[in-house]
Order: C-alpha cells, then structure tokens, then sequence
C-alpha cells in the first residue's frame, strides 16, 4: 500500500485542516468576546496586519481544502453514475478554486505590507 | 430456510432505529454540505465588512431580519454541530473514545453540548 494511493493523504489533510480552523475559531471567537464594540476602523487595522492576514488567509485555505476532501467523500458514498460524479467534482473544484482566488484579492486589498 | 423468509426486511430508512453513534454520523455530513453551501456567502460577508464604513454597518447587522435570522440559525447549528461532532473523531483518531459504550456515551455527550451552545446562539441572537 503507497502512501499515494491509500487515501492516507486525504485523510491527514482533514486532520489538520480541521486543527487549524478549530484553533483559529477558539482564538477569534476569545478575541470577539474580549474586544467590546468593533469599529470599521479597528476591524481595517486588525486585518491589515500581515501575521493577522495569514492567519486568515491559512483558514480560508484549510476551509477549502476540508471543504473538498469532504465533497468529495459525500459523492463517492452517495452518487454511483460515474460521469456525473466526476462532472459534479469537477464543477466543486472550479468553485472552491474561485472562492479561494475571491478571497486572495479581499486579503491582498486589505493587508498592509 | 424458514427462519430466513420469516426475517423482517426493512429498506425504508425511516423504519430503522438508527444507533446514536450513526445519527450525529449523518448530521455530521447533512451539517458539512451546508456549511459548503455557505462559503460563499462567508465571503461575501468578509468583503463587505471591509468595503466602506457603510459595509461594515450592513455586515454587522447581516441577521437582523426574521427570514435571515432563521437562516443564520440554521447556519449557527450547521457549525456548532459538525464543530464538536469532529472533536469527538479527531479524539477517537487519537484512540481517546474508541470502543462501542464510550462512543454512544460521547455521541450523546455532543448531542448534550450542541443542544446547550445553540441555546447560547439563539440567547445572542434574539435577546
């Protein structure tokens, strides 16, 4: 059994993935609940910090990723006719991929360097 | 031979009492693909919040309306559940959890920690 064809990748990306958005769900909600009322300014500046905008950016990515592998896992499990399965995967990998490209340019938009 | 015509069939999902471990399964999947449903609206709330000023107030009362409201509900629901109903797998990947009686005793646990998050949501949201 290859490490590439086992689904052992698959799997250890939904791990981490989900890690990583549990921890940056924890953290945002501590910071929501200890910040008070939240300015259009403040909420500016909080992302324009470039460690701020990669956290953001990682969770969107692993959002992507978890959302994919996991699509994935729902149509193999539940539609059998096989080209339709790969039209439907096909049609969730251009729409993951145009959220991600959607959401790059908000960050860069926004990130002070 | 008797014994086997004699033995009940069921194909109807809804006749068959589901274990508890299989139905937080279910709901873990039912809650993912509305989660998937609803990235593009997460971003679009995020590109909102930092368009203009005027964005940012409008993002901030995104669920004010009762139809919306409902929807931010059920979108609310959607992560708390698959939220702890995978803390429960990741913990069972890390073997904490694994045999049958534990399994039904945490799959009622989430079910227990959902149903008190979800009052705190509604509580947010409405008062």
């Amino acid at each position: 059994m290859t490490f590439r064809a086992s689904g052992m990748r698959a799997w250890l990306l939904q791990r981490l993935s989900s890690v990583y958005m549990v921890a940056f769900i924890v953290a945002a909600l501590l910071w929501y609940a200890t910040s008070g009322t939240i300015s259009y300014a403040a909420w500016r500046q909080l992302l324009a910090n470039p460690l701020i905008a990669v956290a953001v950016a990682l969770f969107f990515s692993s959002l992507l990723i978890h959302a994919w592998i996991g699509m994935r896992d729902v149509l193999i499990d539940y539609m059998p006719i096989m080209g339709l399965r790969l039209v439907i995967l096909l049609g969730i990998a251009v729409f993951l991929i145009a959220m991600g490209i959607w959401l790059a340019f908000i960050l860069i938009s926004v990130v002070k360097v | 031979m008797l014994t086997k015509t004699q033995r009940p069939k069921y194909l109807n999902l809804f006749r068959i009492r589901e274990p508890v471990m299989a139905v937080v399964s279910i709901f873990h999947r039912v809650s993912g693909v509305i989660l998937f449903l609803a990235i593009p609206f997460l971003i679009y709330w995020l590109a909102l919040s930092v368009r203009s000023p005027e964005g940012f107030a409008s993002a901030s009362t995104y669920f004010s309306s009762p139809w919306l409201k409902l929807i931010g509900l059920m979108l609310a629901w959607a992560l708390v559940h698959h939220f702890f109903t995978g803390i429960r797998y990741l913990l069972m990947d890390i073997s904490i959890g694994e045999n049958l009686p534990a399994a039904r005793i945490s799959a009622w646990l989430v079910f227990g920690i959902v149903a008190v998050v979800m009052l705190v949501v509604i509580g947010v949201m409405w008062l």
